[in-house]
């Protein structure tokens, strides 16, 4: 069905051959100049490779060999990964498999289960997240968070979104403006700016989420973790919170758990996929990182066969 | 197969027929009557004290007005209470501000102590330590009020005199010893109250709040107490509710006599349950006034106790409300 090539599509193409032979000294870098059969055609296609890893902004989250424990229960086992700034990266794996967890141990509120306990490296722009004299408070204020379900508080649209800049003491005067800009950026503004001094829960659960957003980069956080953001909301509200994903791109770097893959395919720019392997012997359920790559290559081209099993419905 | 089914008895779907039970059970019927009445007991209780104090109210009303030519708004307003004087005087002034005076010393010891047990409890207290608290302030309510009355008499009134021997200590009573020594016994109240409120909030809402880089203080303070505001409001009502109709306590530590309006926290002040606990003996005979005044003290204090419980009843209901 996307098959189908549009007008739109099959327009620069036809119109960029013909010009291949004159601009090529400038080196467009398109498939067609390589298929002219050059020497250069390999040359180009490293280039290519080399261009889109140094595209990638810095490394965020460096996890090595990271297992994060509940009491005596293992749920998630070695999983090593990075997580690249102003990308999209989202966590897929059928239930059970550690991805929350995992998205969890990130800005350490697995801390707040008295069982929880993390083994392995994790380093936040080089520095250990679980280091010594590392407080989670301030990890959690440079790595904000979004829940599964919409949880404002029960005060008023303004407040919830203020509830942050005044954590951080940020100056009275300046507050109108951050909610303005939070909400703004929310997409939600132009629909609550008459009522903010209404309460949150009056809101729709769409609202309420981006509303969440809203709340979580009110103080500018460095990334965004979202907790399967849209699974109890419809539709038409999952397709406005992805649209807002994709423009907080810019300037976060946001890290989605969600259950659903056509989400991760339409939204992420990087996928890892998670899977629950089942100990013979104890029966334990450990979540483990299959793969991690480019979301077109985990959905097209899984160089792991259970990637493949699970992008295509076989499973989970 | 078939012969090891034939065997079996036949089960009630063997016949189509017959549904209606061939066996009478008038015992189910016993038992739903029994169970009925014992639910209606605390409402007849309830209608049996309206009862029995309302008719000797009104005849109280009636005679003052008669005899001693004492309206309702002089009742309400007059400054000396002394019913049984030779010369009596029916100004119910003096005894209502007692009561006010023990309720707001009581609930200035037991709002902020119940409070923060309840947010240790609730927000703090690893599950070990909470089973060991909690029965222990039931303890604590459950201690018979004559005994914290004996105590706060004989030990806390003396101690605080030694401890602060400047303040103008009056008599051997205090009501500043009466109401705080109330305020102890209704904290296990406030807190339990409180605790079940703030254990109601959604964990959701404290991770919002953890998310946003809050310390787990301020959590507890900004997020977890507004939100449980209304049954927090409804434990110091019923608190509230409680320092009202505490009678052995401030009888012993704050005495039963003092007809004068007075706003003395040093010196013993009399209090509507006081008057009555210390009116109601023996020797008063029915049909007379001094009789009729106990009834009257008494209507007034039972409608300012249910007003109060009401108000905490709406409140918990609104409280319910709040996540549903």
């Amino acid at each position: 069905m996307n098959a189908d090539p549009t007008p739109e599509h099959a327009l620069p193409d036809a119109a960029a051959a013909p010009t291949v032979g004159s601009s090529m000294p400038g080196g467009s870098g398109s498939s067609e100049t390589a298929s002219t059969g050059f020497d250069l055609s390999t040359a180009l296609g490293g280039a290519r490779a080399d261009d889109e890893e140094r595209a990638r902004a810095e490394v965020v989250f460096e996890a090595d060999r990271l297992s994060v424990f509940y009491g005596d229960f293992q749920a998630v086992r070695d999983v090593s990964m990075q997580i690249h700034a102003k990308e999209i990266t989202a966590f897929i794996g059928p239930s059970g498999c550690g991805k929350t967890t995992l998205l969890r141990s990130f800005n350490r509120m697995n801390d707040l289960i008295a069982s929880a306990r993390v083994e392995g490296g994790l380093r936040y722009h080089g520095e250990d997240v679980y280091g010594e004299g590392v407080s989670p408070v301030i990890v959690r204020r440079k790595i904000g968070m979004v829940f599964q379900k919409p949880n404002p508080f029960p005060k008023s649209i303004y407040d919830n979104v203020a509830y942050g800049p005044r954590v951080l003491k940020w100056k009275k005067s300046d507050l109108d403006d951050v909610v303005e800009e939070s909400l703004t950026r929310a997409a939600l503004w132009d629909e609550v700016k008459d009522r903010l001094d209404q309460s949150a829960l009056g809101m729709s659960g769409g609202q309420q989420q981006r509303l969440c957003i809203a709340r979580a980069i009110a103080t500018k956080p460095d990334v965004l973790l979202m907790d399967e953001p849209c699974s109890a909301l419809d539709p038409i509200a999952t397709l406005r919170i992805e649209d807002l994903m994709r423009e907080l791109k810019d300037e976060y770097s946001i890290v989605i758990v969600t259950h659903n893959m056509q989400q991760a395919a339409r939204v992420s720019d990087y996928t890892a996929f998670l899977t629950v392997d089942i100990d013979d012997e104890s029966g334990q359920r450990t979540g483990e990182l299959v793969e991690m790559d480019r979301t077109d290559r985990i959905f097209t081209n899984a160089s792991d066969p259970r990637t493949e099993a699970y992008v295509s419905g076989r499973f989970g | 197969m078939t012969t090891s089914t034939s065997a079996r008895p036949a089960g009630p779907g063997a016949s189509h027929r017959g549904l209606q039970d061939p066996t009478r059970r008038p015992g189910e019927w016993a038992i739903l009557q029994f169970l009925r009445g014992s639910a209606t007991i605390a409402i007849l209780t309830t209608a049996g004290i309206v009862a029995s104090l309302f008719p000797a109210a009104i005849s109280f009303f009636r005679e003052v007005q008669t005899v001693h030519g004492v309206s309702f708004l002089e009742f309400a307003t007059g400054t000396f209470w002394a019913p049984d004087f030779a010369n009596p005087s029916f100004g119910v002034l003096p005894i209502v501000v007692g009561s006010s005076i023990v309720v707001v010393l009581a609930l200035l010891v037991s709002v902020p102590v119940g409070l923060l047990s309840a947010i240790y409890l609730s927000e703090y207290a690893p599950a070990r330590v909470r089973r060991i608290i909690k029965p222990a302030l039931e303890v604590l309510e459950g201690v018979p009020t004559v005994a914290v009355g004996l105590f706060a008499f004989w030990f806390l009134r003396p101690t605080a005199q030694e401890a602060f021997p400047n303040l103008p200590w009056t008599g051997p009573f205090a009501i500043l010893i009466g109401g705080m020594a109330v305020g102890l016994i209704t904290v296990p109240l406030m807190a339990s109250v409180s605790d079940d409120a703030m254990r109601q909030v959604p964990q959701s809402l404290r991770e919002a709040a953890y998310a946003l880089g809050d310390s787990k203080a301020r959590v507890a303070i900004r997020v977890v107490v507004p939100a449980a505001i209304s049954g927090i409001v409804a434990g110091i009502v019923l608190a509230a509710s409680r320092a009202v109709g505490e009678t052995m306590i401030v009888l012993l530590a704050a005495g039963a006599g003092n007809p004068n309006l007075s706003f003395n926290l040093f010196a013993g002040v009399q209090t509507m349950t006081a008057f009555i606990a210390g009116k109601a003996t023996g020797d008063i005979a029915q049909g007379t006034l001094i009789y009729d005044t106990v009834f009257a003290v008494g209507s007034l204090l039972f409608l300012v106790t249910l007003s109060l419980n009401l108000f905490a009843i709406r409140f918990v209901r609104r409280f319910r409300e709040v996540y549903e």
